[in-house]
């Protein structure tokens, strides 16, 4: 699999599972309280999401391609430890696992005990679905930005984010409701492991580290992190078992 | 001044996250490996055995105060 590949795959992923989550959002306010201020909603967030990407997308191939390695690298590390930590936890029974129906039913609660809207715009279901959307969104935007930027692939990056999104709303659209089979946690897991991956490649990268193997270790270190994710996640399992049956002893 | 404090504390969660101990080891095993590699050590194997160290640790950590 090339690193191309590989781009496509942390970016569609990742995106993915923020559009869920955001569609989630937007779905309990507007079939709660109307479309036509979620949907301004929407599109005011889409816009400023499109905004910081165009903004700083070729911005940053201004920047020496060293440099630039070793700050996306650090973001993106700390971003992917951040989904590994979460989903190994969740995966070991640590966490309790994403509910997609249970954020909509709760969403939906909270839009119907909000106050009712006076004028033509809803104040309320705008600023729910700008706020869901654009914070789902900035992370994906930060790894659109970092992974076109360090590969020169924007192009693909953005791509891989709207396939994503098309995918998702497809999917949303035909099944009228939040996408609570879609296996988040599992998701999480992969793009997790992929953007630690691409982080400490390109990080080391650009802190002067010359790879064995060139390009290819990425593959090598994906390898590596996903491993020990794995290896992580069963003791955790065990620890779990181990405290379930001291506990029925007791 | 409430919405510089909020500012703040977004972009903290967002880069730093849950454990703060994971980013501040990430910045020592950068600083390492850019040290080591400048003065022309074999530094590819530092980011790795970090991120594998850091996150045993958080994942423990929370485990054994959450579980």
């Amino acid at each position: 699999m090339s690193s191309d590949a590989l781009l496509f795959l942390a970016t569609f992923l990742a995106s993915a599972v923020e559009a869920v989550e955001a569609l989630t959002i937007v779905l309990a306010v507007g079939t709660v309280r109307g479309w036509r201020s979620t949907l301004y909603g929407v599109a005011a967030a889409t816009l400023v999401l499109a905004a910081i990407v165009a903004a700083l997308g070729p911005a940053l191939s201004a920047i020496p391609i060293t440099t630039l390695r070793l700050v996306v690298g650090a973001l993106l590390l700390s971003f992917g430890l951040q989904w590994l930590r979460k989903a190994v936890l969740r995966a070991g029974g640590y966490k309790p696992l994403h509910d997609e129906a249970a954020a909509f039913a709760s969403g939906r609660a909270e839009a119907g005990s909000a106050t009712a809207s006076t004028g033509r715009m809803d104040w309320y279901s705008f600023t729910v679905a700008f706020k869901g959307v654009l914070l789902e969104g900035l992370e994906v935007a930060f790894i659109v930005i970092g992974f076109g930027s360090t590969q020169s692939r924007l192009g693909l990056a953005v791509g891989a984010a709207a396939a994503a999104v098309v995918v998702v709303v497809a999917v949303g659209v035909v099944v009228r409701g939040p996408l609570a089979r879609v296996p988040e946690n599992t998701l999480k897991y992969v793009v997790g492991v992929l953007l630690t991956s691409f982080g400490i490649f390109w990080g080391g990268e650009g802190a002067g580290v010359e790879w064995p193997g060139g390009d290819a270790a990425i593959l090598a270190i994906a390898g590596f992190v996903g491993l020990v994710s794995i290896l992580l996640t069963r003791e955790l399992r065990r620890r779990r078992e181990r405290l379930k049956l001291v506990e029925a002893k007791a | 001044m409430k919405y510089v404090v909020a500012f703040g504390r977004f972009w903290w969660n967002f880069i730093v996250g849950d454990d703060w101990r994971v980013a501040a080891g990430l910045a020592v095993a950068f600083v390492l490996t850019w040290v080591l590699a400048h003065h022309g050590i074999a530094a590819w194997w530092v980011l790795p055995l970090a991120v594998v160290t850091l996150l045993v640790g958080s994942v423990a950590r929370e485990a054994r105060d959450g579980g």
